[in-house]
């Protein structure tokens, strides 16, 4: 079943078209990934989704409702998390803060204890520095930190903006591991890389986006083999 | 001896005038925190607090904490109006369109509010009347009490607020970081308004206690407070509040031991060149840091 259904936007900044009729579907229980070069649209295509932007044209419909030009405030509300590119956490204020502020949309004090359970049972090392302001994390530490407040809204669908961006090689394995197992227990991911290699190697299908323009998609292990993929992102 | 003395009494009258600039420069720090915007008629805010404790005291014959309340509450709603109808608007436009915008609301409340209440100076009623405390040779009077009084109990309130509510929460995320605040669900049209509302009632607060303590309100009052607790709001680190308080109650100790010792018509002189000072050494403010994010 379709869970996220984007169909032709086009997305400006002022006068610069960012996204030039891009048209891309996430399947419930899925992993895919929007990868592409530097400037080729990939957050401003997750920026949409979360409604930091809005589409100029074209449509956006999440559980078959149209999502888009809907506020930010409100589509965290229907289910959709965004973990932004840098990460955004809330530098000034405990980590135990930014994790509350996660599950900011809820009234479900038990649940949200238990998903708080939760994200400590994945991240243990926050649970060791709740009490730290969160701007003395680690790179590493931080992007956890951001993986777990997005989780605290409990999300349908978790929209990650390169979770690899900075860290070390064994780190980000580390990642990928975690991206992999929220998706198993239920969560619908999408995931934006410019690590192609490791993108493909967890995602059920691809997007290659360039200069705002989807130019190939399909399934994330064929694109994996193919020889023009392979030239023009993974490094040979 | 006598030296000493007088040293102590200033700074008993300093710290009581610095709480009516700390109160009114929470509002300015607040403001300047969620939408970066220098609130320049958030003087004439303060002053439409102290024309409604006056009224409520007088016209509707009300005890003073009931006439305080009432102004805190209604002035904290004119904070909203003023800023639904004139900044929101502008949310996006360039700063300087809003800046400017802020003086004309500043002009408005000031012309407006003399149209309504007569360029006239008007008399506070004496609430508190003549009792004075006598503590080891220093005079507290009675105002000055309520002075501390109220600006402690505000100041635990807004603190308990900020820090432990989700209101207070949702308000220091929006602060730091709009945009990702909005991706957590929080509404920032409502934060922001629910700052203005809660930044224009300690101006009220602030503007209801100078009309007791110094007897005298008129339409013009809010101009220099204003300048005077945007001073203490860049002495202290604009955007933060702990930064406001003790820039304010520092200006408040300044002024009044230049206009005890010096002469107190280089009062005012001090004060802006406090902000001189400032501006020149260390731009951010005592409590300021030079940058929060880590890269
Ligand atoms: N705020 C902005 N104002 C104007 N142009 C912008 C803005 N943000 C992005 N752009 C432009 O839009 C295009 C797409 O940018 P975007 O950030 O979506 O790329 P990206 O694929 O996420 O790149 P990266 O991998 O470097 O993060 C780029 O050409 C960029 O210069
Ligand atoms: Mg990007």
């Amino acid at each position: 079943m379709s869970m996220l259904e984007i169909n032709d936007i086009n997305v400006y900044y002022g006068a610069i078209h960012a996204i030039k009729g891009v048209s891309l579907n996430v399947n419930e229980g899925e992993i895919v990934t929007l990868i592409g070069a530097n400037g080729a649209g990939k957050s401003t295509t997750l920026r949409t989704i979360s409604g930091l932007l809005k589409p100029k044209t074209g449509t956006i419909k999440f559980l078959d409702k149209d999502i888009a030009g809907m506020p930010a405030n409100k589509i965290v509300r229907e289910g959709i998390s965004q973990v932004p590119e840098g990460r955004k956490i809330f530098a000034e204020m405990t980590v135990m803060e930014n994790l509350e502020l996660g599950a900011f949309i809820r009234e479900d004090k038990d649940g949200i204890a238990q998903d708080l359970k939760m994200v400590f049972g994945r991240f243990p090392r926050l649970e060791e520095r709740k009490l730290q302001m969160a701007g003395t994390l680690s790179g590493g530490e931080q992007q956890m930190l951001a993986m777990g407040r997005a989780l605290m809204s409990r999300p349908k669908l978790l929209l990650l903006d390169e979770p690899s961006m900075g860290l070390a090689p064994l780190l980000i394995k580390e990642i990928f591991n975690i991206i992999v197992d929220i998706n198993q227990t239920g969560t619908t991911v999408l995931l934006v890389e410019q690590n192609a290699n490791m993108a493909l190697s967890i995602a059920n299908r691809a997007y290659v986006l360039e200069t705002g323009r989807i130019t190939i998609s399909g399934d994330a292990k064929k694109l994996a083999a193919s020889e023009d993929i392979r030239k023009a992102y993974l490094g040979g | 001896m006598d030296f000493v003395h007088q040293l102590i009494q200033q700074l008993i009258n300093g710290v009581s005038l610095g709480s009516i600039y700390a109160l009114i420069a929470l509002g300015y720090t607040m403001i300047y925190g969620i939408i970066k915007l220098i609130n320049f008629a958030h003087g004439d805010i303060y002053m439409v607090g102290a024309y409604l404790g006056f009224f409520g005291v007088t016209a509707a014959g009300l005890p003073i904490l009931p006439a305080l309340l009432i102004s805190m509450f209604v002035t904290g709603l004119l904070g909203m109006v003023v800023e639904k109808l004139a900044y929101k608007p502008l949310r996006h436009a360039p700063r300087i369109s809003i800046l400017i915008t802020a003086i004309g609301v500043s002009f408005f409340l000031e012309y407006t509010g003399m149209y309504f209440v007569t360029p006239t100076p008007r008399t506070f009623p004496d609430v508190i009347g003549n009792i004075s405390f006598n503590a080891g040779g220093f005079i507290i009077n009675g105002q000055q009490v309520l002075i501390f009084a109220i600006t402690i109990i505000l100041m635990a309130l807004l603190t308990y607020i900020v820090q432990k509510t989700k209101l207070g929460k949702a308000m220091r995320a929006a602060s730091f970081d709009t945009e990702t605040a909005q991706l957590m669900g929080i509404d920032a049209d409502r934060v922001i308004s629910m700052t203005f509302f809660i930044g224009s009632s300690l101006a009220a607060a602030a503007g209801v206690l100078v009309g007791v303590y110094y007897n005298t309100i008129d339409p013009l009052m809010g101009i220099m407070p204003g300048l005077k607790a945007f001073v203490a709001a860049v002495l202290g680190g604009i955007g933060i509040l702990p930064g406001a308080v003790v820039g304010g109650i520092i200006l408040g100790v300044i002024e009044a031991l230049v206009a005890g010792f010096l002469s107190s018509t280089f009062r005012d002189a001090a004060a802006f060149a406090i902000l001189i000072l400032v501006l020149l050494i260390k731009p951010t403010g005592l409590f300021g840091k030079n940058t929060h994010e880590k890269v």
